[in-house]
């Protein structure tokens, strides 16, 4: 090797070295306990980037809005809001560095996030260890707030669960659509996939239903061809697909290439503006559940809608929803507590009661789930179309 | 066995897909004997290259025969610069130093390329313009063109006098050298021709599953990586062949087994052949050169 050569390594290296300092430096968090501080901190960890950076990305957005307004009128006891967002990048070893961070060193007050419920599951371990309180938005998975079986003490979390979302759409194919055959195609590496289907099938069979065929796939997989082929041959009513819109845009795609024409049907991991840009019109007249609706109406739905309008130029999802209703929970537990001090806070967390969230009226129940309705839409050109509210 | 024609064709139409990537990594291998483990990323950026040029070109509302042309030639031009350029900056300063060294630089250069795509196009999945509306004829465009392809390459490399240099080298560069064979133009060339190849391979790969993603090189370079060592890496045909079976492989286990293990077929294969037949299926054994 050339003394060249070897001149050019070090210098890349530094530079490298250089650049990583420098990231460490811009992301260094505050340091003092929580209660010298005169802010309440709020750690957000999410996918800003990677395959679910839409998810993460309008969380944040819900969470920033939620967190601009309250501080707009006078903070939370008087103490402002501050929001330190952290890009896990949809990486589960990212997330236990990420929240290990929040809880050791820079001693937040609250740490929210993730929408992935496999995500939720990595960091709720250290919340609960560290006795740092934990909201979710919208991590549905069951296990999320359990500790060994039994509610974990800081978790919580402002969505509805997984057996919930799965029987709703059951009910709704079996009762609306009248289908008795369902196929189900499942994201195998997904704990939240594999949960809405295993309800699914479990409520489809009850109501007198049969399941074709159950094939998986992989999160990251593009194509789909011999799990569709094989769905085809069965010739179900409807495919239940509860995946992410990155796999279900081109799911949908090949679904039609193969010759099936019946409804795809899923779970809140379609809501996205980019399922439809890239499914185009393969997905026109499906079904989803999700959280809630801005067909629903109602003074808070209207006012959420308009201001996250006003700031970010488009419309919120309803993972921006439930950020929004997670930061205005915790916020309304401290007022409730008087205090931040966590052990006072997951109490009144966990007694909130009749909440006007945007995404519905959330009570905490013993396993500290929100239990609220679920709605229905529908896939009409690039809207999805409110269909109906299904109670638990 | 309901299904098997659709099943058969499906599988022969992905495998002969990986057959074309496997090719880039087996010349590269046959000529440097280096895994360019950036060959997949290679292929990624040309499936954006593609993406771009069709956008701009308007290719989404009416693929005519010129658009497609000028996609598959952005996608084309990308690739070989690309290819170039990693040749020269990343693997020639290195091509005197351990074998373990460039593997390295190899996997540098595909983090490097994965990370650099998601900061300049955003990690949100991207749809490519649909190229062949009529579905029915993609599998016997995507083979039809693949194999054809693999016969230029097996010409260029067989019958030409680069392809009788790039035989040389890989045979000996010292002696090659001596003989007048200017060694760094051969490797470049090689370089060239692999990363077209992985652009040829993009542009059908997205005409097929039109869903684009910085990472999307990752998993089609380790599956064409398999189908290289399958065939026995270092011969073109070996990786034609490799890449067939691994299509075909995953595509029954997928329609007839269990959707699971469709990954694991990959890789479960990779090291039946590691264990019962190193060389591959068409390889030779080698002589260790002393």
């Amino acid at each position: 090797m050339t003394l060249n050569a070897r001149n050019i390594f070090y210098v890349g290296f530094g530079a490298l070295a250089l650049a990583l300092l420098a990231g460490c430096n811009k992301n260094a968090g505050p340091s003092g306990s929580a209660s010298q501080r005169g802010d309440v901190l709020v750690g957000e960890y999410g996918s800003l980037t990677g395959s679910k950076a839409d998810f993460g990305i309008t969380t944040d957005r819900g969470v920033q809005l939620a967190a601009d307004q309250l501080n707009e009128s006078g903070g939370i006891l008087g103490k402002k809001v501050r929001v330190i967002a952290q890009d896990d990048q949809g990486n589960a070893d990212q997330v236990a560095t990420i929240v290990t961070r929040f809880v050791t060193s820079d001693k937040v007050d609250l740490v929210l996030g993730e929408v992935a419920s496999s995500l939720s599951l990595r960091a709720a371990p250290i919340c609960e260890d560290n006795k740092v309180p934990m909201i979710t938005p919208s991590s549905t998975n069951p296990e999320v707030t359990l500790r060994n079986g039994k509610a974990a003490d800081y978790i919580f979390r402002v969505c509805f669960i997984d057996p919930f979302q799965g029987t709703v759409m059951a009910r709704f194919a079996t009762n609306n659509l009248k289908a008795k055959k369902a196929a189900i195609l499942r994201d195998k590496s997904n704990a939240y996939s594999v949960g809405l289907a295993d309800y699914f099938v479990q409520e489809f069979k009850r109501l007198g239903g049969t399941v074709t065929v159950d094939q998986a796939y992989s999160e990251g997989d593009d194509n789909f061809r011999a799990q569709l082929t094989d769905i085809a041959g069965t010739k179900p009513d409807i495919i239940y697909v509860p995946g992410y819109y990155s796999e279900v845009s081109l799911i949908a795609k090949q679904a039609r290439e193969a010759g099936i024409t019946v409804p795809l049907a899923g779970g809140d991991g379609w809501d996205s503006s980019n399922l439809i840009t890239n499914a185009g019109t393969a997905l026109e007249g499906c079904y989803f559940s999700n959280h809630y609706s801005e067909a629903q109406g109602g003074p808070v739905i209207t006012k959420f809608v308009s201001d996250f309008k006003a700031k970010y130029k488009v419309g919120p999802n309803a993972l921006a929803a439930l950020g929004y209703d997670a930061m205005n929970i915790y916020a309304a537990a401290v007022k409730t507590a008087g205090t931040t001090e966590s052990s006072k806070v997951i109490a009144a967390l966990a007694a909130v009661k009749d909440f006007p969230g945007v995404t519905g009226k959330i009570s905490m129940d013993g396993n500290h789930n929100a239990v609220k309705p679920a709605v229905v839409l529908q896939i009409k050109g690039d809207k999805f179309v409110y269909v109906t509210t299904v109670k638990p | 066995m309901q299904n098997l024609p659709s099943h058969l064709i499906d599988g022969v139409m992905i495998g002969s897909l990986y057959a074309l990537i496997a090719l880039g990594y087996t010349m590269v291998y046959g000529v440097l004997k280096l895994i360019n483990f950036a060959h997949g990323d290679v292929f990624m950026v040309g499936a954006y290259a593609g993406l771009f040029a069709g956008l701009a070109v308007g290719a989404d509302a009416d693929p005519s025969p010129l658009k497609i042309a000028v996609i598959v030639l952005a996608a084309v031009a990308a690739c070989v610069i690309l290819g170039l350029l990693i040749e020269r900056l990343a693997y020639r300063p290195l091509r005197t130093a351990p074998r373990l060294t460039a593997l390295i630089t190899a996997i540098g250069i595909s983090l490097f390329l994965e990370n650099g795509a998601q900061k300049l196009w955003t990690a949100n999945p991207r749809s490519f313009p649909d190229l062949i509306p009529n579905a029915a004829l993609r599998p016997y465009i995507v083979v039809g063109t693949a194999l054809l392809l693999a016969l230029a390459l097996e010409f260029i490399v067989k019958r030409t006098r680069v392809g009788r240099a790039m035989r040389a080298v890989s045979q000996d560069k010292d002696a090659a050298a001596l003989m007048g064979i200017s060694v760094d133009r051969i490797i470049a060339f090689t370089f060239a021709l692999g990363s077209a190849l992985a652009a040829a391979a993009a542009i059908l790969y997205v005409s097929v599953n039109p869903k684009i993603t910085p990472t999307m090189g990752l998993m089609l370079g380790l599956k064409a990586f398999v189908a290289a060592v399958i065939g026995g890496i270092g011969s073109l045909p070996g990786a034609l062949m490799g890449g067939i079976i691994l299509g075909l492989a995953e595509e029954l286990i997928s329609g007839y087994g269990a959707s699971s293990y469709r990954d694991a077929i990959a890789f479960g294969l990779l090291i039946a052949i590691l264990i019962f037949r190193p060389s591959g299926l068409l390889g030779r054994g080698m002589v260790e050169k002393v």
